[in-house]
């Protein structure tokens, strides 16, 4: 049982959904109401991740941010930092593929709010950021709750990327789904198979906390007043 | 009718549930995932040493304290990471070609005197034919006796000849003995040495040709039937290895201990002949 990559991977899933959470509520509040009408092209960049393979998110990171790229030596140099092979890297290349699974369900999730609700709101006298705070957020909270799960259950199980731009490196980049591959390829079957079994129930548990958590119901939206 | 909002005060419990979770999960997996207290050695190697550099590595940690990390793959995939910016200390390639590709792209050491270092050979590579323990094929130098039994082989693995050393090898032989026709229709590609082995150990492929230094380790060597090939069947597999510009200081006692006798008795027994 490798406990440095089950470190890494975990860090990595709770890093993503910490950076994804603020980002994401705000990217999915303006795509549920903005009236602007290039929307369509903005989501469709957005779901992108969601059907790409994710080889090719790597290789185009690859490309963008290796040693080799202007992007990639920029940071090198000036600020020392290296965009792959590295945790860095790493994070940023979940952050992209993950925006997709946080957004979505965060956008259903405001789009189902009726417009009069937010209307009501204002009219008795909230700003915008208390009719956000206290009426559409705790509304949309299952969104949420689901974006976050979904976050944190692909991070774990994220591969492609991390195999393409990660470099294996061990307490760094090796993930959980990386050192399984590994053992694999070592002829170590059984140290695969923990690993492996581990990764499940880790993922359900992971899972099951954040559904149970939200235990009440969500409250549904106000019918229009007759 | 009075409306139905959440009452202000309603909201909390579920969100701060998420964010404890969530910090929860940071704290149990340790910010501190890369302090350690000496830099360990970071080594890429070729799947053929995934056995003897492991127990050499274990030696040389065991006797000098230098922690060292050890990733294993093939050897072009390796050049190609490194280019990219791969952060490693030595890399002990399967063949010399893909150490000058290095060497090229100017990632090599400068030595003392200004010569540019060319690394060090470190043994000499060969291939065997393989087969699932259970097997019944016959096994002849030749591979006679697979290609009169060809139809009970579905698939033979080798490792990818682009950028794995073995692989090559393997497709040369093959070309050499008139056999590349039959096995390119039933071919599966391991993406290192050490994959292709694993297909025929798991028996997902009948027949593959291996690395001698990993059909011949204790770990595998009940795991599977072997023949040695012939050398002449294919170009040289001159195994290099060499030292990284910026590698730091301990990476190059660790070189040195490489090329001591012992290390080089164990990595004989373990079928990496000496160089010529």
């Amino acid at each position: 049982m490798d406990w440095q990559a089950a470190r890494v991977s975990l860090t990595l899933a709770a890093l993503t959904a910490l950076i994804l959470l603020p980002l994401g509520v705000v990217l999915a509040r303006w795509l549920a109401w903005t009236p602007w009408r290039g929307k369509p092209l903005a989501e469709a960049l957005l779901m992108l991740p969601l059907l790409l393979p994710p080889t090719v998110v790597g290789f185009y990171l690859l490309l963008a941010l290796g040693a080799d790229s202007a992007l990639g030596a920029w940071f090198s140099q000036h600020l020392g930092v290296r965009l792959v092979f590295s945790f860095e890297g790493l994070l940023l290349a979940s952050v992209l593929i993950n925006l997709p699974f946080m957004v979505q369900p965060i956008q259903r999730a405001f789009a189902a709010l009726p417009d009069n609700l937010r209307e009501a709101a204002w009219v008795s006298g909230l700003t915008s950021w208390q009719t956000f705070w206290k009426i559409e957020l705790p509304l949309a909270w299952p969104g949420v709750l689901a974006g976050a799960a979904l976050t944190v259950a692909h991070t774990l199980g994220e591969f492609g990327v991390v195999l393409m731009v990660g470099g294996s490196i061990a307490g760094e980049t090796r993930t959980l789904s990386v050192a399984i591959y590994d053992r694999v390829q070592a002829f170590d079957l059984a140290g695969a198979h923990q690993m492996a079994l581990a990764l499940v129930l880790l993922s359900l548990l992971a899972l099951a906390l954040v559904f149970a958590s939200d235990r009440s119901k969500s409250a549904k939206p106000m019918v229009p007043g007759r | 009718m009075a409306p139905t909002v959440l009452p202000p005060s309603h909201r909390s419990p579920k969100r701060r549930h998420v964010l404890g979770m969530g910090l929860g999960m940071l704290a149990s997996s340790g910010l501190s995932r890369g302090a350690q207290a000496a830099k360990p050695v970071r080594v890429a190697a070729a799947s053929d040493l995934k056995f003897v550099l492991t127990h050499l590595l274990d030696r040389f940690q065991q006797e000098t304290g230098i922690p060292v990390q050890a990733s294993f793959g093939s050897s072009g995939n390796f050049v190609r990471q490194i280019r990219q910016g791969l952060p490693v200390d030595l890399f002990m390639s399967a063949d010399q070609a893909w150490v000058s590709q290095l060497i090229q792209a100017g990632l090599g050491r400068r030595l003392a005197g200004g010569a540019i270092d060319e690394g060090a050979i470190y043994g000499r590579g060969r291939i065997a034919i393989f087969l699932p323990r259970n097997s019944t094929l016959p096994l002849d130098a030749r591979l006679q006796g697979l290609k009169d039994n060809w139809g009970q082989v579905s698939k033979f693995a080798i490792a990818n000849p682009e950028h794995a050393p073995y692989g090559r090898a393997a497709r040369e032989a093959l070309m050499r003995l008139g056999l590349w026709e039959l096995v390119a229709a039933k071919l599966v590609l391991g993406e290192n040495i050490a994959q292709a082995t694993q297909f025929v150990t798991t028996g997902a492929a009948q027949a593959g040709i291996t690395a001698l230094s990993l059909a011949l380790a204790p770990e595998l060597a009940s795991q599977g039937r072997h023949l040695l090939l012939d050398e002449q069947l294919h170009a040289p597999l001159i195994q290099r290895m060499i030292l990284l510009r910026g590698a730091q200081a301990d990476a190059a006692r660790l070189y040195d201990y490489l090329l001591q006798p012992a290390a080089r008795a164990l990595m004989r027994r373990y079928g990496l002949d000496s160089p010529a």
